[in-house]
Order: C-alpha cells, then structure tokens, then sequence
C-alpha cells in the first residue's frame, strides 16, 4: 500500500541477523548492549503484551470445545472454568460442518467455496501482474514511469467506491449470472493487481540486465525469457504475493457481500459466519466453533509460511 | 458431497479459460513480425492487467464520483447528500467516529508495536514472542469481531461472567458492563480489536528496522553516558523514521477502509459507525445509491493526501535509479 524507503532499512537488516554478523569483534559489543537493553521491566512488559495478544484467540479455541450447556443458559460459565471442570466435546464441529436441518449453520459448503474462490484468484493475480510487473521492469515505452505511478496509486481507491458501479456492470453490461463465482473471481483479481504489479515490479525490477540479455542473445524471446528465466528467478516474490493474495481474499468481507448473492452455491466462509454469529439465538453456542473452522486455514498458511510473509510486508508493500 | 465435484468443475473450466488466453497472447507475442515484436510484447503482456485495472477501479471510480452528485432516484441534486453527511446527527457521528479511528488506531498500533520490538529485541524465543503477537494478522476481521465478542461478553450482575474482562472487572467488585452497548465509549472497543489485528504488523516491520540501526552508533551513545531511554529516544527513533511513516501510513489508510469489525461487532448501531460502514449500509441496504456514493468520495478524498505523498516518494525513489 505504501512506498517508503524503510524497506531497504528492513531488508538489510534481516539479512543481517543477531549472531550472524560477519565482524568478529562486533559480537561481544552486542551482548552488551543486549543486557543494557533488556532490562527485568522491559521483559516484564514484553510478557504482558504477549499475553494480551494470545488470550483472546486462545479463549475462542478453548470455549469451542465446550459443550453447549457450558456456552450459554443458565450452567454457563467462563472458558476459564474448563480446566477446573475439564469437559471438552467435538460436537460442535460437527454440527457447525454437517448440514443439518434449515437451520444449519453447513460450514463445509461454505468452507469449498472459499476454496474456490481463493485458489482462481491467486492463480490470476500472479500471472497477470508479473506479466505487467515484466513489462513495466523491462520493457521500454513513453510513459512508462509515469504509468507505474499510476498503477501504484489506484491501490488507494477504496473497495467501497468500485463496488455499485462494477455491480452494475457485471449485472447489466456482462450478464454475468449472480449465483457463480465468476463474479467474485473476477471483482477480486481486479482488486488484488494493484499491490501485485507494485509488489512483483520490486523484484523483477532488481534481477541482472545481463541474465536477460544473455536469453535475447541465444534467441530467446519475451515469452521465453519471461517463463524461463523470470518466473523462476521471482520465485520468493510469487510466494511472499500468493500468501498475501490467499490471505486477503480468504478474509475477505466486502466484496462477497456485494458480489456472491449470498447462497451456499458461492458465498464464502466468512460470510456465513458474519451471518451465523449476527444473529442471536440458541444456536449461538457454535459461533467459536465456526470462528475456529474458519481462521485454521488461514493460520496454517500463516505458521507454515511465515518467513515468506514477512519478507513480502518487508518488501514494500501491503494492501488496505 | 456431490456439490464439490460440481464446484471444482467450476474451477477447472475458469483456470482452463484463463490459461487459454494466456497462451494466445505467448502465441501473437512469438509470431508478431520483428518491427514491432517489442510493441506487441509491451500491449499483449499489459492488456490483461490494464483492462481489468481500467473496468474495475478507473472506471467505478469516475462513475462513484459522479453518483455522490445524485439522489436515491438517479436524478441530479447538488451537493444535498454531502450537506446530508454533515448535518443529519447520525451522519456526523459516523464522521466524527471516523476521526476516532483513523487518530488511535495508528498511534497505538505503533506504539505497542515500537515498544513490543524494542523490548523483545535479540531476546531469547525473540521468534515465537513475535509469532504470539503477529498472530493476529492472518486472521479475518470477521473471526476477530467474534473473538473479541467473547472477550466483552457481558451477563447480568448477579450471574457468572463469561467474558474475561467482566470477569476481572467482577472480581475486583466492579458492576459488568456492556462495553458494546454503552455510548460513546464502546466505539474505542472496537477500536481496541483493530489495534490487537494492526499492532504485529507494526511490531515486524518496525523490529526489521531496529536490527539495521547501526550497533556502532548505540554503543557510542552509551558510553557517552545515555541511559536506555535516552539512547532509544536520540538514537534507535532517528534510525528508523522511515520505517515509522511507512507504518502509520499503511495503517492509516487500512483503518480509514475498516469495515469488516463494525459490521460483525455492532453493524454500525449503538452510534458506532464509520464511513466505511455507513456507505455499505446506505448503498446496498437503505437504497440511497448516491449517499453511499458520496461517502466512498469523501473516503477518498480522506485518503488522498498520503497516496500523493507516497507517489512523490516512490517518484524521487525512481529518479535515483
């Protein structure tokens, strides 16, 4: 979302991480400093926060173990409790998954269409943007920069200003039919080029003019140098945008609400779960667990991926 | 089960449409004649992205900006939905909520973030720390308003809490609140989930940039005498000031656009409405297509300033090289 120098702050200094400096003498000056800095308050401090940040996430994954009784009603207590009274149960999972009567909340439905949401779109944004990012690294033409700025700006135009017009268009222009996903594939690979280009371009931009002209020489052309030799090459960029991509489009709100009609045939996880848990009733008692069923891929994207995702953020750029 | 074998259909057909097209552009790109091979590279490899770019925010852009000048029946009126959005009460406590937003989240998110760093610097588990607190970045702004919902859960005097903090306020002989229902505080709540989502960003982009201020120049400091303090303010805080304005820019505008915690935390009633949220509400569910429209703009415009800075940056970053 942002261009600013820091990036290149960053970056250096991942590369060079405690204990791996290259000067000898550097280490003991360090550890030094280290037990200057690090002082009983300050670690004190660092627990608290660590604290307060996993509570509540931790508190959801405990009450979404507990049986219904123990959520709400009368016998209901904190998530607390559980570990004193020690009863756990998976039913409700299994209620939350398994369509069960009209009122079922039938996650699993919802769960294959994020699936088939995110996977297209991710597949899009990357190839189209590092085809754009390609061109706008190597290619030469008037306007060029110019046009990258551009491209850099329209990550700022807020979702909530595209949405009735592309409606419309979709509806009235394209006849797209409501109930499939072609909308909603279609509405986010749009939204998602911006910080792709941008992000791609940083690195394309850096790799060595002479690999590139050595291809053109052998008689390589653009589409040769650009599957062999740039997408391979951008490898850690792909991979830093498609968690990205995967992320936001799985965590994505808005633009279902505008764009899936809402029916188990299309809409995405969290939708049905902003609908599950907005409305209040006896069933409230699996919202933690629909909650759950829907943060655990995400999560796993994140913890697996991690090092990737943060080298994406470091590398300049985040969506809004 | 059968509906996922019909949903991956689905998918097969669209990947296989799209790597169809792909390839007749590779194709048109190999066999253009060589006079304007390099032309046809630069419009094949741009066209896809530039069209869906060009229909999907250029034109819905142009279009809003017109709409906001309309009334519920399409028909042209003035500026009566921006004097709407800053007389009618309602209207001005979105606005004003707004304000509340975009001035917090930020400054805490960073603060916490900086002070969060600094503290787990080099320190042992530094990774997992960083984990704990980063956390809440991959999950949806849905599944955080039901986390917190839990977290501010409230229940009568007299009953056992099941909120954690109606429990510590219990505890400590205080009455339950219903920290989502009582005006006008309860807009810094939700505030608060947004801080617990912003803050790891901020920690990781703000800890990368600690580790390259130089060791040299704290070592300096101390032992011209400057206490840990002194050395954080005079030396770290300078070392690292573009990565400061990078994070409370990013956060900034990703605040300004919040919508998904009002939404699933309180929709916008109990006076905590923001922009965002009050443009879904009055385009797609009040029928006032122009009111929505209007506040998308004034969104915009809210956002403009830093877009022009950061463009300006990004210019002098490409003049260097």
């Amino acid at each position: 979302m942002t261009a600013t120098p820091a990036p290149k702050e960053a970056s250096k200094a991942t590369r060079q991480r405690p204990g791996s400096d290259p000067t000898e003498d550097a280490q003991p000056i360090m550890r030094r400093v280290k037990t200057k800095l690090t002082s009983k308050w300050a670690t004190a401090a660092a627990i608290i926060i660590a604290v307060v940040w996993s509570v509540p996430t931790f508190g959801l994954f405990v009450t979404s173990f507990r049986p219904a009784a123990k959520q709400v009603g009368p016998r209901s207590d904190g998530w607390w409790n559980a570990f004193v009274d020690w009863q756990f149960t998976f039913k409700n999972y299994a209620d939350v998954l398994t369509p069960a009567g009209s009122q079922s909340a039938n996650l699993s439905q919802y769960f294959v269409n994020s699936i088939a949401i995110v996977i297209p779109v991710t597949i899009f944004v990357l190839v189209l943007a590092s085809m754009a990012a390609y061109v706008f690294a190597w290619g030469k033409f008037k306007g060029r920069d110019a046009l990258f700025i551009f491209v850099f700006a329209l990550q700022i135009i807020p979702l909530q200003m595209a949405l009735i017009p592309l409606l419309q268009f979709f509806t009235q222009t394209l006849h797209l039919p409501a109930g499939s996903y072609a909308q909603l594939w279609i509405a986010h690979t749009m939204f998602g080029l911006p910080l792709g280009i941008f992000l791609l371009h940083n690195f394309i931009s850096e790799i060595p003019g002479e690999v590139i002209e050595a291809a053109r020489v052998d008689g390589a052309g653009h589409s040769t140098i650009f599957w062999r030799i740039i997408l391979p090459l951008s490898v850690p960029a792909l991979a830093s945008l498609a968690i990205f991509q995967f992320l936001w489009v799985w965590n994505d709100l808005l633009v279902a609400l505008v764009f899936s009609g809402g029916t188990a045939d299309v809409a995405p996880i969290t939708q049905r779960l902003a609908e599950i848990s907005g409305t209040r009733g006896a069933r409230d008692y699996l919202n933690p667990a629909a909650a759950f069923v829907s943060i655990i891929i995400p999560l796993l994207v994140f913890f697996g991926l991690q090092r990737y995702f943060v080298r994406g953020l470091l590398s300049g750029g985040l969506k809004g | 089960m059968e509906f996922i074998g019909e949903k991956l259909l689905q998918v097969v057909i669209a990947l296989a449409i799209f790597a169809a097209v792909i390839g007749l552009i590779m194709l048109l790109v190999d066999r253009a004649p060589k006079s304007v091979k390099d032309k046809v590279t630069v419009a094949g490899f741009l066209a896809p992205a530039a069209i869906l770019m060009l229909v999907g925010l250029v034109y819905p852009a142009i279009r809003t900006s017109m709409l906001a000048f309309t009334d519920a029946g399409g028909n042209a009126n003035g500026f009566d939905n921006f004097v709407w959005m800053f007389t009618q009460p309602e209207a001005l406590t979105t606005l004003r909520n707004t304000v509340i937003w975009t001035v917090l989240v930020p400054l805490l998110s960073t603060s916490f973030g900086l002070a969060y760093a600094v503290f787990i610097d080099k320190a042992r588990g530094e990774r997992v720390l960083k984990s704990l607190v980063f956390m809440p970045m991959a999950i949806s702004f849905v599944g955080a308003g039901i986390i917190w919902k839990l977290v501010y859960d409230y229940r009568g005097p007299n009953i056992e809490q099941t909120g954690v903090i109606n429990f510590f306020r219990v505890a400590l002989g205080m009455d339950p609140k219903q920290f989502l229902l009582d005006a006008p505080e309860n807009t810094i709540f939700l505030i608060i989930v947004m801080v617990w989502i912003q803050t790891g960003f901020a920690m990781v982009i703000l800890s990368a940039a600690i580790k390259g201020v130089p060791v040299e120049l704290i070592e300096a400091a101390r032992l011209d005498g400057a206490n840990a303090w002194q050395q954080f303010r005079n030396v770290t805080v300078p070392g690292i000031r573009g990565a400061l304005v990078v994070v409370l820019t990013t956060i900034t505008i990703a605040t300004l656009k919040v919508f998904d915690i009002v939404r699933t935390m309180t929709a916008g009633n109990y006076d905590t409405s923001v922009v965002a949220n009050e443009m879904y509400t009055q385009a797609f569910r009040a029928g006032e297509p122009g009111r929505g429209a209007a506040l998308a703009l004034v969104l915009f415009l809210m956002v403009l300033p830093i877009v022009v800075y950061n463009a300006r940056v990004l210019r002098k970053q490409r003049e260097i090289h």
